[in-house]
């Protein structure tokens, strides 16, 4: 047996309903190496299993996806998650994603899409829904009050960033995006990449509030 | 060094064994006070041994051998501080310090017990609330034996202090005692009455989980499992079907996040008029519309207006596109409101489109012109449509 060629998936998701649609959706696109249903099976099965992407939900019990990533990644850094959720609450999203997720999808997503946005969080680059575009946009709105101990650099994004994320809000692809802004994917990627990165070490006011505010639902 | 005390108090406190070691070392060598302090902490550390041995037996919970632990510590730390103290400063006499000693030791081993009073027991007899830390002692006569020993250490402590302090002697006042001995039984019941309060707390907190969780069954009841049962039925008809989960699933987040929106600041008045635009498109015409709003403002004429264009636009989409999603995205910033309506259907050529098309469109772009703003219809067949809208905030249609 040769080792596969597709991507290594890990899925965590405490719906068995929601795990067999997306095996099924996904199966002959990725390579599914191992479910969990919890925070406690999920992190030792992803230690286990070494998968190159874990597709997690939000909602777990035992901690949410959110503990999950903080587990996986104090023990191995390189396990890339994505973050799947029927939850379009800013709490929900911005928290798993300053967790350290690579993006974010809802679970209504089809199934090519969600195989590209797995094989894309896979090479590194980032996976904005327009909804959590629209969360960044709402975030990062406004100059930088006068006077805050904020960074710049982080703190606020860039004009073309902004460009780039309103076209993710309006429902636009990368490669759309690419074409409407007359430059290469690999651009966008790195601009919304950049984002990502904002997004988990800024101390804007809003990130740090939707990160601490957990439900109880 | 012997026993293993000083590793253990590192341990409480945290801190390298090294450390301990070295410290009682100095102490000893300088006067002695190491060695007592040694000692009495060797006489303390064989409780903590066979505490462990009864909870290690009984695989009890870990937190009842580490509040155990912590209380032991407590003891041992104000020993050893006391006596460091003692050792620096003149200013605390051996009858100062040895009746503390005491007293401390005392108080240690009765909080050991306290936190030995299972929390099981607690939760059984939770409804009962023992009035006294007697009652909830009531397990095993090892209990009792520490927690009495303890007590007659702590009064022992008292009364050694009482008797030995010359000043408070002259006095020779019972209402001291008595003020002393109440002190040190508040010290003793203290612990009890702050877990009470606990407990009560969260007696409380769970009486409104249930609550909540009731609220929470009579809502899914009266929505959720009814739209089931719906979707069940038209289980053949998958367009129905489709549009009555997309309507339910609508209708739940609305209840789950409402009033914890993220848009909080304003009344989300444009956010919830276009979110109701994409209810009723969805609803009618089972397609998929989904709504990102970026900032948010009140409704007026000219913003009522700029939704009814979204409206109209959206309707297109849903009946002419073949798409079956449309994005809709707004965003009020500047003192103007920017809106994008967006399919992947098959599109059509804006220039060249039969009477009805056109009619929506002109009428769109004319519904915006009349409040001041704009509308621009982008498309081409087979590259879905864009319907661009822009509007400037509090305009003067009229200029």
């Amino acid at each position: 047996m040769t080792p596969s060629p597709l991507t290594r998936v890990f899925l965590v998701d405490d719906h068995r309903l929601f795990l067999s649609g997306v095996r099924t959706e996904l199966a002959g696109r990725v390579d599914i190496v191992g479910e969990a249903v919890d925070v406690e099976s999920a992190v030792e099965g992803i230690r286990n299993s070494g998968p190159d992407v874990v597709l997690l939900d939000v909602h777990l019990p035992g901690g949410g996806g959110r503990a999950v990533i903080e587990a996986v990644h104090r023990t191995h850094p390189a396990v890339v998650f994505l973050a799947l959720s029927v939850s379009d609450a800013a709490e929900d999203v911005i928290a798993v994603i300053r967790a350290g997720a690579r993006g974010y999808v809802t679970k209504t997503i089809a199934a090519g899409e969600l195989a590209q946005a797995v094989e894309r969080v896979h090479d590194g680059d980032a996976v904005f829904s327009p909804r959590l575009a629209g969360f960044v946009l709402d975030a990062f709105a406004g100059d930088l009050p006068p006077g805050a101990s904020l960074d710049p650099e982080l703190d606020q994004i860039t004009p073309r960033e902004r460009e780039v994320l309103r076209l993710l809000a309006r429902g636009y692809t990368y490669k759309e995006i690419a074409r409407r802004l007359q430059v290469s994917i690999k651009t966008i990627e790195t601009h919304v990449s950049s984002v990502l990165r904002k997004l988990q070490l800024s101390s804007r006011h809003e990130l740090t509030r939707w990160a601490t505010d957990r439900r109880l639902v | 060094m012997v026993a293993g005390v000083c590793a253990g108090v590192a341990r409480w406190v945290g801190i390298d064994p090294i450390v301990v070691r070295l410290a009682v070392c100095i102490l000893a060598l300088g006067n002695g006070a190491g060695l007592v302090f040694y000692l009495v902490a060797w006489a303390v550390l064989p409780e903590e041994a066979a505490t462990d041995g009864e909870t290690a037996a009984a695989a009890a919970s870990p937190s009842t051998r580490r509040s155990s632990e912590l209380a032991l510590a407590v003891g041992c730390i104000t020993l050893g501080a006391l006596l460091l103290v003692r050792w620096i400063t003149p200013f605390f006499p051996d009858h100062v310090v040895w009746p503390a000693v005491v007293a401390a030791t005392g108080i240690g081993l009765v909080l050991a017990r306290a936190g030995d009073s299972d929390r099981a027991r607690w939760r059984e007899a939770a409804t009962r609330l023992p009035g006294n830390p007697v009652e909830a002692l009531r397990g095993g006569w090892m209990v009792w034996v520490r927690v009495l020993v303890g007590a007659v250490l702590l009064i022992a402590g008292i009364g050694f202090f009482l008797a030995s302090n010359e000043a408070l002697g002259a006095v020779g006042n019972v209402g001291i005692a008595v003020l002393a001995t109440i002190l040190g039984g508040a010290l003793l019941f203290s612990p009890w009455v702050a877990r009470l309060v606990r407990q009560l707390g969260e007696e409380r907190r769970e009486r409104i989980r249930n609550e909540e969780r009731a609220d929470m069954a009579a809502h899914l009841h009266d929505s959720v499992l009814q739209t089931l049962a719906l979707i069940q039925r038209h289980a053949d008809a998958p367009q129905q079907a489709r549009s009555l989960a997309r309507r339910q699933e609508r209708e739940l987040r609305a209840w789950l996040y409402d009033g914890r929106s993220s848009r909080e600041d304003a009344p989300g008045a444009l956010a919830t008029a276009l979110d109701g635009v994409a209810d009723e498109v969805e609803a009618d015409h089972g397609v998929a519309v989904d709504v990102v709003v970026v900032g948010d403002c009140a409704l007026d004429e000219h913003v009522n207006a700029l939704v009814a264009a979204v409206r109209e636009a959206v309707l297109n989409a849903a009946r002419h596109s073949g798409a079956a999603e449309v994005s809709v995205y707004a965003e009020v910033a500047g003192g103007r409101i920017e809106a994008f309506v967006r399919d992947r259907g098959r599109g059509f050529d804006p220039a060249a489109v039969n009477g009805d098309r056109r009619g929506i469109t002109l009428s769109i772009v004319r519904r915006m012109a009349r409040h001041g703003g704009r509308a621009h219809v982008n498309s081409a067949p087979g590259e879905g449509t864009e319907v661009t809208f822009d509007l400037a905030l509090e305009a003067e249609s009229q200029s």
